[in-house]
C-alpha cells in the first residue's frame, strides 16, 4: 500500500504525527540552546496531539462523535502553554545567573 | 417509727460527711484549719440532736418503759420469804411474771439438755418449775417478754453469695438508741472541749518532748484539722458499730474504730512513745480480732447468716440460737448440730439407697437433728454442735477482749494515753473500749453459759489486776487508764455472771463519769503542763471548776451514795453488779463466790486510787511551786463540757419511775435471758438477774459495796489528806509489792520476753537466712547473667547484628558510588537515553508480545 496513492486516512495522520514527534525528539537531543529544546518539546507535544485527534476520529470508531481525541488535544495545548511559561521563566533565570542559555553549562548538580 | 432507721442513718453519716469535708479542704478551712473544729463539732452536735430526737419523741412515745426491775424489791419485802436457798427463785416471778408462760416448758427442755448433769441442779430446776407454776396461777402472764421492741432491716445489699447476704443493715433496739445518745452526747462535749484543748495546734507547734539531733525542739505545722478529721471518722465508726445489723458490718466498723484509735493515739507521731503506743494498740487489737474472725467463721459456716435479727422472714443469729419454739431458751441451732455431727451425717448419707435426691437427703438429715442434739442419745454433754456454739461465743468474745482491753490483752490501753487527752476521753474511756462491752451485750443471747464463765473470769481478773496497778501509777492519765481497764473488767464480769442489765448500765454510767474524769485530767494537764502527780498538789485553789467536777467524777466512780436512798450514777450500776455477783456466788457456792470478793475488793481499791488521785492533784500543799504559780483554770469552752458531763455523771442512772436508764435498757434485754440457766459442761447455774433485786441479796450487797468504798476512801484520806500514814513509809514497808505493781505485774516484760523477744530473734534468724542464702543466690544469679551478657555482647551484638547492618550500609554505599556517574547533568544525554530507553522498552514489549502470542 502506497501512502502517497491511497486516500487520506488515519495512517496519514499518524505518519504526520510520527514525523513531528521524531523531529521534536531529535531537536531536543541535539540542540544546546534552551529555546531550541523548548521548540522540540512543542513539536513532540503537537505530534502527540495529532495522534490523539487521529485515534479519536470516527475513522476508527463508528459510534463516536470523534471529539474525545480533540478534547484531549485541547488539554495538551493548555498544558503546553503552561509548561512553556514555566520553562521560559527558568530559562530567563538561568540566563540571569549564567549569562548563557546553553544547557550543557547547566550541569552543576551532576553526580 | 418507720423513720427511725433513716434518722439514725443520718446521725451516722453526718460525722462521715464532716470527715470527708475536712479531709478534702483540710488546712484551707479558715485560719490554719480552725474551721475544721467547727465543722466536726457541728456534725456531731447534729448527730446528737438527731439521736435525742429519736430517743425522746419517738422511742419513748412508742415504747414507754415499764417499771419492772426496781419494783421487785418493794414487793418482795412485803412478801417476806427470805430463805437464802430459795431467794434466787422466788421474788422476780412475783412481780414481773413475764416469762412464766414459757418457763415450765423452757425448763423441761433445758433439763433434757442438762441431763447427765448432777442431781442438785435438777433439783433446783424442779423447784423452779414449781415456782413458775405457782406464779402462772396468779394470772400475771400478760406482759410478754418476747415482745422486745426492735427494728431490723437492711439499707443496702453489698452482695449475695449463695445463702449468705452481705448487707449494710441496722438493728435498733433501746440499747442502740441509748448508745447513740450516750456516744453522740459525750462526743459533742469532747469536741467542744477539744476546740479549747487543741488550740496549740492552730499555729506552728513546738513539741517539748521531741528533741532534734541538733538539740533544738521540733517545730512542726499545727495539725488542728487532722485531729478533728480523725475525731469525725471515729465518731462515724463508733455510731456505725452501734447501729450495725450484722456481724460482718460490725467487724468493718470494729476495724474502723481500731484504725481511728491508731491515728489518734499516734497523733504526736514524732514522739517515739506515741508511735510505739499506736502500734501496740493496733497490734494487740489484731490478736483479739483474730479470735473474732474465728468466731465469725464458726457462725457463718454453720448458720449461714451474719444478721443479728430476723430480716424479711430470714432468721437471724439470735432467733436461730434462741428460737421462739423453745421459748427463747438457748438451743444449739440446726446448722451447728449438723456441723458438729459431721461423721454421723456422712454415715447417714452413705446408708441411704443410691439415687436418693438431695431433697430427700436433707429431709433425712433434718429428721435426725433432734436426735443428734439430744445429749442422752448422743452421749455427749450438750449434744452435737454445742462446742461449736461455745467456740463461736468465745471467738466473738476474743475480739471484745482486745477492744475492751481485758486481760490478757489489757496492755495497750494505758500506753494509749500518749494521744491528746480529748482522745483519751473519747476513744479510751467512753466509746472505743465500750465497743467491746457493747458487742458482748449485743451478742449476749448467743453466749452459752460456758462462754459467760470465760467472760466472767476474764473480767474478774482484769478488774482486780488493773485496780491494783492503778494504786501505784503516778501519771494522772495512767491512773485513769487503769481505772478504765478495771471498770471494763467490772462490766465484763457483770455480763459474765448473768447481769446483762448491770453490765450495760455500768457501761453507760462509766462512759459519763470516765469521760468527765479524763477531761478534768486534761484540764489539769492543760493548766500545769505535766502528767505527773508528784508535781501537782493544791490545785483546787487555782482551778476550782476542774477540781470539783473531778470530785463528782471520783464520787461517781467510787459509787458514792446514801445506801437505799440516792447516789451518784456509779452507785446504782456498781451495786447492780455486786448484787448479781453475790447472787451468783450464792447459787454457785465455792468458785462462784470468788467473783463477789473480787468485785467488792475492786470497789475498795477503786475508791482508794480515785481519791488518792484527787488528793494528790488538788489537795494539800503544792509540791512544785513553780508549776503551781503558772497553773490556771482552763477556758470556758473546756469547762462547760465538764459541767454538762458532771450533771450526767450524777444523775444518769437515777431510778426515776418510767423512763429511767435501767428501765429503758431493760426493754432490749435479749429474749430468754431472764431465767436460771444451767451450764452444760460445768456444774454451775446462771441465776436470773431479776432475782438479784431481792432484799436478801440487795441489802448485803449494797452495804458491802458502801463499806468497801468507804474503806477505800478513808484509807486514801488518811494517807494523802490527813497524812497520818506516810505514803513513802507504806511504800518502803511493802517494797516488793510496790515494785510488782509499779511494773504493772511485769506484763510488759512478760510479753516482751515471751512474744516480742522470740519474734525479734526469729526475725533476725530469718533476716540472716535472707541475707546469707537468698541474697547469695540472687547475687550469684545476677553475676552469671552479667558475665553471659559480656560474652554475648561480642558474639551476638557486635558480630552478628552489627556485622549485618554494617554490610548492608557498605553495599548501599558502593552501589550509590557506582551509580552517581549516570547523573551527568547533560540534558541532551538524558533525552537520548530516554528515547533509547523507550525504544528498547517498545521493542522488548512488542517482541515479548509477539513471542507470547
Amino acid at each position: 500500500m502506497n501512502p502517497l496513492t491511497s486516500p487520506v486516512g488515519v495512517s496519514h495522520y499518524l505518519l504526520v504525527g510520527a514525523v513531528l514527534f521524531v523531529t521534536g525528539v531529535v531537536c531536543m537531543a541535539t540542540k544546546r540552546n534552551t529555546l531550541g529544546i523548548l521548540m522540540g518539546i512543542e513539536l513532540v507535544l503537537n505530534g502527540a496531539n495529532v495522534n490523539f485527534v487521529a485515534f479519536g476520529s470516527s475513522y476508527l470508531r463508528e459510534s463516536s462523535l470523534g471529539l474525545d481525541g480533540q478534547f484531549f488535544a485541547l488539554f495538551v495545548i493548555v498544558l503546553a502553554a503552561a509548561e512553556a511559561a514555566v520553562a521560559l521563566a527558568i530559562a530567563l533565570n538561568f540566563y540571569n545567573n549564567h549569562a548563557t542559555i546553553d544547557v550543557d553549562q547547566a550541569d552543576e548538580l551532576k553526580g | 417509727m418507720e423513720l427511725l432507721p433513716e434518722i439514725l442513718g443520718w446521725a451516722v453519716l453526718l460525722p462521715l460527711i464532716s470527715f470527708v469535708v475536712i479531709f478534702l479542704a483540710g488546712p484551707r478551712m479558715g485560719k490554719a484549719g480552725s474551721l475544721a473544729g467547727w465543722v466536726a463539732t457541728l456534725a456531731i452536735v447534729s448527730s446528737c440532736f438527731l439521736s435525742l430526737c429519736v430517743a425522746f419523741p419517738i422511742w419513748l412515745v412508742h415504747h414507754w418503759p415499764h417499771d419492772a426491775s426496781h419494783g421487785a424489791v418493794a414487793q418482795h419485802d412485803t412478801d417476806g420469804e427470805h430463805d437464802t436457798d430459795e431467794d434466787h427463785d422466788a421474788p422476780a416471778h412475783h412481780d414481773d411474771g413475764n416469762t412464766d408462760g414459757g418457763h415450765a416448758e423452757n425448763d423441761h427442755q433445758r433439763q433434757q439438755q442438762a441431763a447427765g448433769g448432777d442431781h442438785d441442779k435438777r433439783a433446783s430446776q424442779q423447784r423452779h418449775d414449781e415456782v413458775a407454776e405457782r406464779d402462772s396461777s396468779n394470772g400475771e402472764t400478760d406482759h410478754a417478754e418476747n415482745a422486745v421492741p426492735l427494728i431490723t432491716g437492711d439499707w443496702y445489699e453489698l452482695g449475695r453469695f449463695g445463702p449468705l447476704r452481705l448487707t449494710i443493715g441496722f438493728y435498733i433496739d433501746s440499747l442502740t438508741v441509748c448508745m447513740f445518745c450516750m456516744v453522740t452526747l459525750i462526743a459533742s462535749c469532747i469536741h467542744f472541749y477539744a476546740m479549747g484543748y487543741m488550740r496549740d495546734e492552730l499555729h506552728d507547734f513546738e513539741d517539748p518532748e521531741v528533741t532534734m539531733s541538733d538539740g533544738s525542739q521540733l517545730i512542726r505545722p499545727g495539725r488542728y484539722h487532722r485531729f478533728f478529721q480523725a475525731m469525725s471518722l471515729f465518731s462515724f465508726s463508733m455510731l456505725g458499730l452501734v447501729i450495725s445489723g450484722n456481724v460482718a458490718m460490725t467487724f468493718v466498723f470494729w476495724e474502723l474504730v481500731g484504725i481511728c484509735s491508731y491515728f489518734l493515739i499516734g497523733f504526736y507521731v514524732e514522739r517515739t512513745s506515741a508511735s510505739t503506743a499506736a502500734n501496740k494498740a493496733f497490734i494487740v487489737n489484731r490478736v483479739g480480732d483474730f479470735g473474732m474472725i474465728i468466731g465469725m467463721m464458726a457462725i457463718w459456716a454453720s448458720l449461714g447468716t451474719f444478721a443479728f435479727g430476723d430480716i424479711d422472714g430470714q432468721s437471724g443469729i439470735f432467733s436461730l440460737v434462741r428460737p421462739e419454739s423453745s421459748q427463747h431458751a438457748l438451743v444449739v441451732p440446726d446448722g451447728m448440730v449438723v456441723s458438729g455431727a459431721k461423721s454421723e451425717v456422712g454415715e447417714l448419707v452413705d446408708s441411704l439407697p443410691a439415687g436418693t435426691s438431695p431433697e430427700e437427703m436433707d429431709a433425712a438429715i433434718a429428721a435426725n437433728i433432734p436426735q443428734w442434739r439430744d445429749p442422752e442419745a448422743t452421749g455427749l454433754k450438750g449434744g452435737y454442735g454445742y462446742w461449736l456454739l461455745v467456740i463461736a461465743g468465745i471467738g466473738i468474745f476474743c475480739g471484745c477482749v482486745g477492744k475492751s482491753a481485758q486481760f490478757p490483752l489489757h496492755v495497750w490501753l494505758p500506753d494509749a494515753m500518749e494521744g491528746p487527752t480529748p482522745v483519751s476521753a473519747l476513744v479510751h474511756s467512753a466509746t472505743m473500749v465500750a465497743a467491746g462491752v457493747y458487742l458482748v451485750a449485743r451478742f449476749y443471747p448467743v453466749f452459752a453459759p460456758e462462754v459467760l464463765l470465760v467472760i466472767a473470769v476474764t473480767g474478774c481478773i482484769t478488774l482486780f489486776l488493773a485496780a491494783t496497778i492503778a494504786i501505784t501509777a503516778t501519771d494522772i492519765k495512767r491512773v485513769l487508764a487503769y481505772s478504765t481497764v478495771s471498770q471494763l473488767g467490772y462490766m465484763m464480769m457483770a455480763l459474765g455472771v448473768g447481769g446483762w442489765l448491770a453490765g450495760t448500765l455500768h457501761l453507760f454510767t462509766h462512759a459519763f463519769f470516765k469521760s468527765l474524769l479524763f477531761m478534768c485530767s486534761g484540764s489539769v494537764i492543760h493548766g500545769v503542763h505535766t502528767n505527773e502527780l508528784p508535781l501537782m498538789g493544791g490545785l483546787r485553789h487555782k482551778m476550782p471548776y476542774t477540781a470539783y467536777t473531778m470530785l463528782i467524777g471520783c464520787l461517781a466512780i467510787a459509787g458514792a451514795g446514801l445506801p437505799f436512798v440516792i447516789g451518784f450514777s456509779g452507785y446504782y450500776s456498781k451495786d447492780a453488779i455486786l448484787e448479781q455477783a453475790l447472787l451468783f456466788g450464792n447459787v454457785n457456792p465455792g468458785f462462784g463466790k470468788f467473783f463477789f470478793f473480787a468485785a467488792a475488793g475492786g470497789a475498795a481499791i477503786t475508791a482508794f486510787y480515785m481519791f488518792r488521785l484527787w488528793y494528790l492533784t488538788f489537795a494539800g500543799e503544792p509540791r512544785d511551786p513553780h508549776r503551781y504559780d503558772h497553773a490556771h483554770e482552763s477556758p470556758p469552752v473546756m469547762i462547760r463540757p465538764l459541767l454538762v458531763l458532771s450533771v450526767f455523771a450524777v444523775a444518769v442512772a437515777w431510778p426515776i419511775p418510767g423512763p429511767s436508764l435501767s428501765n429503758l435498757l431493760e426493754q432490749s434485754r435479749p429474749a430468754g435471758t431472764l431465767a436460771d440457766t444451767p451450764a452444760v459442761l460445768v456444774n454451775m447455774v446462771w441465776p436470773n438477774e431479776r432475782d438479784s433485786h431481792a432484799s436478801a441479796i440487795k441489802i448485803p450487797a449494797t452495804l458491802i459495796a458502801f463499806s468497801t468504798a468507804l474503806a477505800g476512801f478513808l484509807l486514801a484520806t488518811v494517807m494523802y489528806c490527813w497524812k497520818k500514814l506516810d505514803a513513802e513509809d507504806v511504800r518502803r514497808q511493802f517494797a516488793p509489792i510496790h515494785r510488782f505493781l509499779i511494773n504493772k505485774w511485769w506484763f510488759d516484760e512478760l510479753y516482751e520476753s515471751v512474744f516480742i523477744k522470740p519474734t525479734l530473734w526469729k526475725a533476725k534468724l530469718f533476716a540472716a537466712f535472707d541475707r546469707n542464702c537468698i541474697d547469695w543466690l540472687v547475687d550469684n544469679l545476677a553475676l552469671s547473667v552479667r558475665r553471659f551478657a559480656v560474652v554475648w555482647e561480642y558474639v551476638g551484638d557486635r558480630t552478628i547484628v552489627d556485622g549485618f547492618v554494617d554490610k548492608l550500609a557498605a553495599v548501599t554505599y558502593s552501589t550509590a558510588v557506582s551509580m552517581r556517574r549516570i547523573q551527568t547533568g547533560s540534558l541532551r544525554t538524558y533525552v537520548v537515553s530516554i528515547v533509547v530507553g523507550m525504544v528498547i522498552v517498545f521493542v522488548l514489549v512488542s517482541w515479548g508480545y509477539t513471542w507470547a502470542s
